[in-house]
C-alpha cells in the first residue's frame, strides 16, 4: 500500500508534467497566432499575382515555358511537408498516412521525395524512400528566403527534366481542431488554376495593355514566383495546422494532469484519513485495555 | 474623362506595404525609371532594382529590388520582390553588406559567384541611397 509520502511525490511529478504541459500549449497558441498572421499577410501578393500571371497567360495564343511543359508522368516527385516536432497529437502520423497513400498509388512511377519538416524526414529516411533533398527546422517560423530556396530547387529539377511531375503533401490550417490532408500538384503549372485563383479579385485581365517587356519574357519571370506564392502558402498552412494540433493536444494533456492531480488528491485523503482513524482506534482500544 | 488620383498598392510576398491615394508615382522599371500619372494608359513592366518614389500625404521613398507593375488609368499595383520604406532600412546593415559585397570582389576568388555578389552589392547601393536622401545625407558621403 501506498504511504502518503508516496502519493505527495506522485501529485507533485503530475504538477510538474502539467506545468510543461500548460506552457507548450501557450507557446503553439503564440505560434499559431504568428503563422496565422503571416499567412494573412501573404495573401495580398498572391492574389494580385495570379491575377497578373493569368492575364499574361491569357495574352499569349500558345504559352511555351519549361514550368507550363507537360510530360508523361514518369518520375513524380513529391514535397512532403510534416511536423518539426512531436507532442502535436496525430499531426504527423495524419500527414505521413496522407503521404504513404500517395505514394503506393504512384508505386509504379520512379518516386523522390523531398521531406520539409524533421518528423517527416526521420520517418521517411527510415522507410528508405530517396530522398533528393531535406529541410529541417524551417517550419516552426516560415521565412521567406527558405521558401525561395525550396522552391528554387524544385522548379530547378523540374525544368532540367529530371523529374516530370512535382506535387505538395501538407495540411491545410482549417480549425484549431481540424486540418485538411492536401495533395496538390505544384509542377507542371496548371493554367487552370491559376484562372481559378484569378477569379474574384477586380478584372483585369481583358485589358490590352501596353508591354514593357516581351510577353514570353514576362511569363518568364512571373511562373517562379507563382510556384514560390504556392510553397510559401503550403509552408504557412502546415506550420499553423502543426502548433493549432499541438495546441490542442497540449490544452487536453493540460486537463487530463488536472483530472489525475484530483483523483490522486482524493485518494491520498482517504489513506489519510484512514491512518488517522486506526491510530484513533489503537488508541481507543490500547485506552480501554489498561482501564 | 481622367481620373484624378491613382490608388497605389505595393505588395511583397510577406507583407502588403502601401495602400494609399497618390497623383504621381516613379518607378523604377526594368528598362529604366518611369513616371506614372493618373490616366496613364494600361501598361504592365517588370521593375529592377531602384527606387520608388511617391506624392501622397508626403513625399514617399522606397527601395525596391525587382518585382511588377500593372498600371491601370486610376491603379498602379506593385508586385516587389523586396520592398522597403526608406524610414525602415536599416543603413548599418546596409553599409555592411555593401563592404562585404566589396571584400568579395577585392578578393579575385575564381570561383567566385558573380551574379549573387554583383545582385547583393546592388541591393546594397539601392539600400544605401534611398536611407540617406530619406534622412538628408548626401547620398555619395563615405
Amino acid at each position: 500500500m501506498p504511504t502518503l509520502l508516496d502519493f505527495r511525490r506522485r501529485i507533485r511529478s503530475v504538477k510538474n508534467t502539467q506545468q510543461i504541459t500548460r506552457a507548450m500549449k501557450f507557446v503553439a497558441a503564440a505560434r499559431l497566432r504568428r503563422a496565422q498572421e503571416a499567412a494573412l499577410a501573404a495573401r495580398p501578393y498572391a492574389k494580385e499575382l495570379m491575377r497578373v500571371l493569368h492575364s499574361t497567360i491569357s495574352r499569349i495564343s500558345e504559352p511555351r515555358h519549361p514550368l507550363l511543359a507537360r510530360r508523361p508522368e514518369e518520375r513524380v516527385l513529391a514535397l512532403v511537408l510534416s511536423g518539426e516536432r512531436g507532442l502535436a497529437g496525430a499531426f504527423n502520423t495524419n500527414i505521413l498516412r496522407k503521404a504513404h497513400e500517395f505514394f503506393r498509388a504512384n508505386k509504379e512511377r520512379n518516386l523522390s521525395v523531398i521531406p520539409v519538416g524533421k518528423k517527416g524526414r526521420d520517418a521517411l529516411r527510415k522507410a528508405g524512400f530517396h530522398l533528393l533533398a531535406e529541410y529541417i527546422n524551417v517550419l516552426a517560423r516560415v521565412e521567406f528566403g527558405m521558401v525561395r530556396e525550396i522552391s528554387n530547387v524544385v522548379t530547378d529539377l523540374y525544368a532540367k527534366r529530371q523529374v516530370d511531375s512535382v506535387y505538395i503533401i501538407f495540411s491545410e490550417f482549417k480549425t484549431v481542431m481540424s486540418a485538411n490532408l492536401t495533395v496538390e500538384k505544384l509542377l507542371p503549372v496548371d493554367p487552370e488554376q491559376v484562372q481559378e485563383g484569378a477569379r474574384g479579385s477586380q478584372a483585369g485581365s481583358q485589358v490590352d495593355y501596353i508591354y514593357e517587356q516581351p510577353e514570353e519574357q514576362l511569363l518568364d519571370r512571373l511562373l517562379p514566383r507563382y510556384v514560390e506564392s504556392q510553397v510559401q502558402r503550403a509552408m504557412l498552412e502546415s506550420s499553423a495546422a502543426e502548433h493549432a494540433a499541438r495546441m490542442t493536444a497540449m490544452e487536453s494533456a493540460t486537463k487530463n494532469a488536472g483530472e489525475v492531480i484530483e483523483a490522486l488528491t482524493l485518494h491520498m485523503n482517504k489513506v489519510r484519513q484512514a491512518a488517522i482513524t486506526k491510530e484513533i482506534i489503537e488508541i481507543v482500544s490500547g485506552a480501554s485495555g489498561t482501564a | 474623362m481622367l481620373p484624378e488620383a491613382l490608388e497605389l498598392v505595393i505588395v511583397t510576398p510577406t507583407r502588403q506595404l502601401v495602400r494609399t491615394r497618390t497623383r504621381e508615382v516613379t518607378l523604377p522599371g526594368a528598362n529604366g525609371y518611369l513616371g506614372v500619372l493618373p490616366g496613364h494608359a494600361p501598361l504592365m513592366t517588370e521593375l529592377g532594382v531602384g527606387e520608388l518614389t511617391f506624392q501622397a500625404a508626403q513625399a514617399e521613398r522606397l527601395s525596391l529590388i525587382r518585382g511588377f507593375a500593372e498600371v491601370l488609368p486610376d491603379r498602379v499595383t506593385v508586385l516587389a520582390e523586396t520592398a522597403e520604406l526608406a524610414a525602415e532600412i536599416d543603413l548599418e546593415r546596409a553599409e555592411a553588406a555593401k563592404a562585404r559585397a566589396e571584400q568579395r570582389l577585392a578578393e579575385k576568388d575564381p570561383n567566385i559567384d558573380w551574379d549573387r555578389v554583383s545582385v547583393a552589392l546592388q541591393r546594397a547601393l539601392i539600400r544605401i541611397q534611398v536611407a540617406r536622401k530619406h534622412r538628408g545625407v548626401p547620398v555619395n558621403a563615405h
